[in-house]
């Protein structure tokens, strides 16, 4: 007798077929997405490379675009950032381990989760408004480095928290048990299993948050950073510029040699934003090894 | 004492509360409004095993997860009655269920151990609680108690996650061990296992006897007449009847019990 018969046959060879459509399908998406993320890199590459040079990334904005660099901007971004992380990781891991592990499941629980789910769609421009009543008026920071990474933290906090969240809900219910078991207090329990097993879900949400906030651009705008900054922030209560802002205040002067600048800002933009990510990457693919 | 008239049974009474090492009394569990375990009573003896056997859903793990208060965590759980533990109920306003679960350990029907080294598994239990004595000894002879010493101790600082299921449940029994508990509950610790891995675990409660108190839930008949020495049978939520083993596997007094140790269970 034959494996199959031959109406069977004809069905499986229908659900390969289906299978294989599937998959090619996905491919082409994919790869679409990958080609014009490409398209993108090539023209910005055109434009910006001939600027691209350590003159470029060692010089302070200038009125003549061969003397202007982005210096100001690069520190100002790497300033921002790191407070951003110092402040975002912190406060958005404790509220995702607060509401998964000690909050309980009540209906206090749950409105927060409707509200920090919607927060997460406010738009960027309304974090800027908040953030300069906030912190650049009422706690009178003025247009600091800190009032910038306040309110950008505040605008990816709904991110961190949601992704930790998620990923702390992956953690199996028997490791939480086990460590119960043998008379651990519910902060050992969390400290010593419930975040490690956590940790690669919550850095993947990390990532992704800042990210986010090393692109934005309106917040910051809104609580004024300055677009022409001929220094460098020495502490957090220091004025500041960002990336974004010098990209964005290049591309709207007349000039076609600024717009190749923005274009070179650009690069460095990504540049900083990729080695950022494969770092981050690279931590959370080390403790993923380490708990296997 | 007045209030047995017998004055032999009140002294069987005394002698037989010594030696047990958990009395339970008039024990209720409830989920929310369903009543899960109803009214339960019966001693755990120092040094035997008790099994707890009884029809699929019928409150054996509920039960258990009462002896050392695991059913905290569960939401909507609720005992009420009393569980007397070093002439303490378990359930009594200044016990510390933290320190219970010290001293009451646990092994849950499906391995789990911490994704994390061999080692790790074992010393981090007494770690947390002040152990200070030398972790590699203790590692030892933990593993060595649960017979899995001669398989891993060339690899102790490798993942835990890579042993079999067997050898990740006997890991399991070795991390509950490393505290020295006074009673060890089993929820069904063999049921993932194979009939190999199954019999080293029962040898190894048979050895572990001598210094334990332990309670197992299992579903395996042949597994409670072999290893324990005393038997409850629950049924929906009832304690149908508590005994000795061999009573209960030979001569049991309730019609329910010999219809459901001898399989012809409706
Ligand atoms: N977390 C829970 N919430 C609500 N009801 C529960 C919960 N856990 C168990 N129950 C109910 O309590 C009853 C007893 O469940 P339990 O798990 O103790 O049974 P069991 O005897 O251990 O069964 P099994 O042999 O299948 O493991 C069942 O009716 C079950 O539906
Ligand atoms: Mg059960």
């Amino acid at each position: 007798m034959p494996l199959t018969t031959e109406q069977e046959s004809r069905h499986l060879e229908k659900r390969h077929r289906k299978a294989r459509f599937f998959a090619i399908f996905c491919a082409a998406i994919t790869w679409s997405s990958v080609l014009l993320l490409a398209v993108l890199l090539y023209q910005v590459s055109i434009e910006g490379f001939r600027w691209l040079d350590w003159q470029f990334i060692s010089s302070f904005p200038s009125r003549f675009p061969e003397r202007a660099g982005i210096k100001s901007a690069l520190v100002g971004t790497i300033w921002l950032i790191s407070l951003v992380a110092l402040i975002s990781i912190p406060v958005g891991v404790s509220t995702a381990l607060y509401l998964e592990e000690f909050a309980g499941k009540g209906k206090i629980s749950k409105i927060i989760e409707v509200n920090v789910a919607n927060l997460a769609g406010v738009p960027s421009i309304v974090y800027g408004i908040l953030g300069l009543a906030i912190f650049v008026r009422f706690f009178a920071l003025e247009r600091s480095l800190i009032s910038g990474a306040l309110t950008m933290s505040l605008l990816i906090l709904p991110v961190i928290i949601i992704a930790s969240r998620e990923a702390i809900k992956t953690v199996p219910q028997g490791i939480r048990n086990a460590a119960y078991s043998l008379g651990a207090t519910k902060w050992q329990t969390t400290w010593a299993h419930v975040l490690p097993a956590s940790f690669p879900g919550i850095m993947t949400g990390v990532i992704l948050a800042l990210s986010r906030s090393i692109g934005e651009t309106a917040p910051l705008i809104m609580i004024g950073a300055m677009t022409f900054v001929a220094f460098l922030p020495e502490g957090p209560m220091d004025s500041f510029t960002a990336m974004p802002i010098q990209i964005y205040n290049w591309v709207s002067r007349p000039q076609e040699e600024f717009h190749e600048l923005a274009a070179a800002g650009i690069i460095v933009l990504l540049a900083v934003l990729l080695a950022m990510n494969a770092t981050a990457i690279f931590i959370r693919n080390r403790t993923e090894r380490r708990m296997k | 004492m007045s209030q047995f008239p017998d004055s032999t049974l009140a002294e069987q009474n005394l002698q037989m509360s010594k030696k047990s090492v958990l009395e339970l009394r008039n024990v209720n569990i409830f989920y929310s409004d369903n009543q899960a375990v109803n009214d339960v009573s019966f001693n755990i003896r120092r040094n035997k095993i008790t099994a707890i056997i009884g029809p699929s859903g019928c409150g054996k793990s509920t039960l258990l997860r009462s002896l050392n208060r695991m059913n905290d965590f569960v939401d909507g759980a609720r005992v009420e009655g009393e569980l007397i533990f070093s002439n303490e109920n378990l359930y009594g306003k200044e016990v510390d269920p933290v320190e219970v679960r010290r001293r009451i350990g646990m092994v849950f029907q499906k391995p789990n151990p911490f994704p994390k080294s061999i080692y790790n598994n074992i010393s981090w239990g007494p770690l947390i609680n002040g152990y200070n004595g030398s972790t590699d000894e203790l590692v030892e002879r933990s593993l060595k108690q649960a017979a899995l010493w001669e398989e891993v101790k060339d690899r102790l600082h490798e993942s835990a996650l890579n042993l079999s299921g067997g050898q990740q449940q006997r890991l399991c029994i070795a991390r509950a061990l490393a505290m020295e508990p006074e009673v060890l509950l089993m929820d069904e610790p063999c049921s993932a296992l194979d009939p190999i891995s199954t019999a080293r675990i029962e040898d190894l409660l048979f050895e572990l006897k001598s210094s334990y108190t332990i309670v197992i839930v299992t579903h395996n008949m042949q597994q409670a007449a072999r290893i324990s020495d005393y038997t409850a049978f629950m049924e929906m939520g009832d304690l149908i009847e508590f005994n000795v083993t061999k009573k209960i596997f030979t001569r049991p007094a309730m019609k329910r019990t010999e219809e459901y140790v001898t399989g012809r269970f409706g």
